[in-house]
């Protein structure tokens, strides 16, 4: 891997940092990876189409059939899953560096556990209503988010207290969730369940647009904020004396982490695994002090198309939730690494 | 991540031995005082309203004829017993963990017992097991082989390190959640009981419950206090530790195995309580300091204290109805958690 860890610099503005060859070589890798996946996932289904004819229909050269189902029923699905795992993705690769700390994910800022106790609330509470179920989350996610982070807020915030304060209100939103869930009729307690699993099942055009302006805005943003961020992996009078605006950079970061997590979740459901292990892996294939932002939305949308291809074609009658084949593709992965790095380090 | 550990003051900084501290001894016979107050009103509160000498007489003295003693001989006697149990588990597993994680947000859940325990749960009602007393030993056998496997992960070539274990216990955990998950989308009656389960109460356990677990529960709390001395070593780095000629991997075994089963047999008879093994080693430390030979017994009694006391609330709060062990404790232990996260001096990263 020497060969690969030439640094090139990059410069954008008054923002510099230096890009390594193997992000470079892993980031090429990911995007033809997802790109192929992508176009099998299109392809197969109860009607099965060429990968030839997938390219020829997306580039508008499509029979009325072809038009049908790859435009209108499976390129929805897939775009949310291409969205949302580099949404996830990005998001966790933000707070893990935020937080300095490998395990912290959106979920410690409480994003997934407002997000699940709003959606959950109106499933219960109100009936089948199902247009207010992604607001519900998204309103859900950001409140909880902001209530952490005002709770955490003490002459500035700290990464420590911030996933400290997170965890304490998580509990309370998740045991509120637990306790909608006792109280609703099993019927009701079913269908929260679906959206608690994570889906892309049934994204359509109307979860998918505000996804993709979220993601078209909050990227860029997301790789600005990453040259502060490779300061802020040092002590905070460090990073002060490199001539940081500590809090200021602070609430960029989270409130990028916490608008895509929320834009994502509100689309799709609590995909959790998506934000903790992608970032970890990306880490650790391209190298370096903190997970790569660019190669995490790669993979984390490589990931998800990929769980979301297995669901259907695993089981094509009884849909797996999406959520369980990225547990299933990411944990032995996650854990591969894991006794690799033991093994290095011991000898 | 640094460790948890407060300084402890000047003695350290001079070379001069701490001197006992007189007050460790003062919060232990306080927090035992509190646990008996607690288990008064265990058997006291509830929808019907007994005065102590009438629970006083129920247990040592018991007349068939009194309507108390029916109520607390066999409804709130099993329940209280079941929750000094379960609250001295989870108190001395969270202040374990987190010695041995060096991590203060590690609870038990960590090493994947609620989610090992969870699948098994949803497995064993699955198979048609539909009593409480039936389930528990899915729910141990979940536990039991989910925080081996995750140990054993965690230590290949080389050791577990606080990283590893805490890393691997949250990936397993995560594919764990998303099995019980499927399984449940896939069929509401399994759900319906779960939901009961999971959201973690002492209510409708009879004493038949706390029986099974009793022997577990005690055996953790035997080989946790013999992994205390072996902890305050471990809490300076692994290196001093072995220096210092303790054998390291010999006393992370121990300490695993006390929390596996202490945490492992609560989780089963109650269900997942996530709050309890999170805050109590907090709220111990500031009466005791690091010292792990205190530090423990302390967790453990202010579990018991706590979770009593939670309960009691619950059946008070919403009467005549009833809101979960697991619910109030999160709803007025997180206000509480996050103040003194708040007051925390310094800046302490993870």
């Amino acid at each position: 891997m020497t060969a690969l860890t030439t640094h090139r610099v990059v410069r954008f503005g008054r923002f510099c940092g230096t890009v390594s060859g193997r992000s470079l070589a892993v980031g090429t890798v990911g995007l033809l990876g997802t790109a192929a996946v992508t176009v099998l996932s299109i392809s197969r289904g109860s009607f099965t189409i060429a990968p030839a004819d997938v390219l020829r229909t997306l580039l508008g050269h499509g029979t009325a059939a072809q038009d049908l189902v790859v435009l209108d029923l499976r390129l929805p699905r897939i775009l949310a899953a291409l969205l949302v795992g580099a949404a996830l993705a990005v998001s966790g690769a933000l707070t893990q560096t935020f937080a300095r700390n490998p395990l912290a994910t959106p979920d410690v800022l409480g994003v997934t556990n407002g997000a699940s106790l709003g959606a959950v609330a109106v499933i219960v509470l109100a009936g089948p209503a199902v247009r207010t179920v992604p607001l519900a989350a998204l309103a859900g996610g950001l409140s909880a988010a902001a209530l952490v982070y005002l709770l955490a807020w003490r002459r500035g915030v700290d990464g420590f207290r911030l996933v400290l304060v997170g965890i304490g209100v998580g509990e309370v939103l998740t045991a509120g969730v637990s306790w909608l869930l006792v109280r609703a009729e099993i019927v009701d307690a079913a269908r929260a369940t679906i959206w608690l699993n994570g889906s892309v099942a049934s994204a359509g055009w109307e979860q998918i647009r505000p996804l993709a302006l979220a993601l078209a805005a909050l990227l860029p943003l997301a790789v600005a904020t990453s040259f502060t961020l490779r300061a802020m992996q040092f002590d905070d009078d460090v990073v002060r004396s490199l001539g940081v605006r500590l809090q200021a950079a602070r609430l960029a970061v989270v409130l990028t982490a916490v608008a895509l997590a929320a834009a994502a979740v509100a689309a799709a459901g609590p995909i959790e695994f998506v934000a903790f292990v992608v970032p970890q892996i990306a880490l650790r294939l391209c190298g370096g002090s903190r997970p790569p932002l660019v190669v995490s939305a790669i993979l984390g949308a490589l990931l998800v198309t990929a769980a979301d291809l297995a669901a259907r074609v695993a089981l094509p009658q009884r849909e797996l939730p999406v959520g369980l084949i990225t547990a299933m593709i990411g944990t032995p992965y996650l854990l591969w690494l894991l006794v690799r790095a033991n093994r290095r380090t011991s000898a | 991540m640094t460790a948890p550990i407060r300084a402890t003051g000047t003695p350290d900084r001079t070379g001069v031995p701490a001197p006992a501290r007189p007050h460790r001894g003062a919060a232990l016979v306080a927090l035992a005082g509190a646990v008996a107050l607690a288990v008064v009103l265990s058997l006291a509160v509830g929808a019907q309203a007994l005065n102590p000498v009438a629970v006083w007489h129920a247990v040592l003295d018991p007349d068939p004829a009194a309507p108390a003693t029916a109520i607390v001989r066999e409804l709130r006697l099993p329940r209280t017993i079941l929750g000094l149990l379960t609250g001295l588990a989870l108190g001395a597993a969270g202040a374990l963990m987190q010695g041995h994680t060096r991590n203060p947000i590690a609870d038990p859940g960590l090493l994947g017992i609620s989610a090992g325990a969870s699948l098994a749960v949803v497995v064993g009602i699955q198979l048609g097991v539909g009593s409480l007393t039936g389930y528990i030993w899915f729910a141990f056998a979940g536990a039991l082989l989910t925080s081996v496997a995750v140990f054993a992960i965690a230590s290949a070539r080389g050791g577990p390190t606080p990283v590893t274990l805490a890393l691997a216990g949250l990936a397993i955990s995560a594919l764990f959640a998303s099995f019980t998950q499927s399984l449940l989308i896939a069929d509401a009656a399994s759900l319906n009981m779960f939901r009961f389960w999971v959201v973690g109460s002492l209510s409708g356990r009879d004493g038949q419950v706390a029986a099974q677990v009793a022997p577990f529960i005690a055996a953790g709390l035997l080989l946790a206090l013999v992994n205390a001395p072996a902890l305050n070593a471990l809490g300076l780095g692994e290196d001093v530790a072995r220096a210092l000629g303790q054998r390291v991997l010999a006393a992370r075994v121990l300490g695993v195995t006390a929390v596996v089963l202490l945490a492992g047999a609560a989780t089963a008879a109650c269900g997942p309580i996530g709050f309890l093994g999170l805050v109590v080693p907090h709220l111990a430390r500031r009466l005791t300091g690091p010292d792990h030979r205190w530090l423990i017994p302390c967790s453990a009694l202010a579990g018991a204290a706590l979770l009593l006391v939670a309960d009691v609330l619950g059946r008070v709060v919403v009467s005549p109805g009833e809101l979960q062990t697991g619910i109030v404790l999160a709803v007025f232990g997180a206000p509480f958690f996050i103040m003194l996260v708040r007051r925390r001096r310094g800046v302490v990263q993870l």
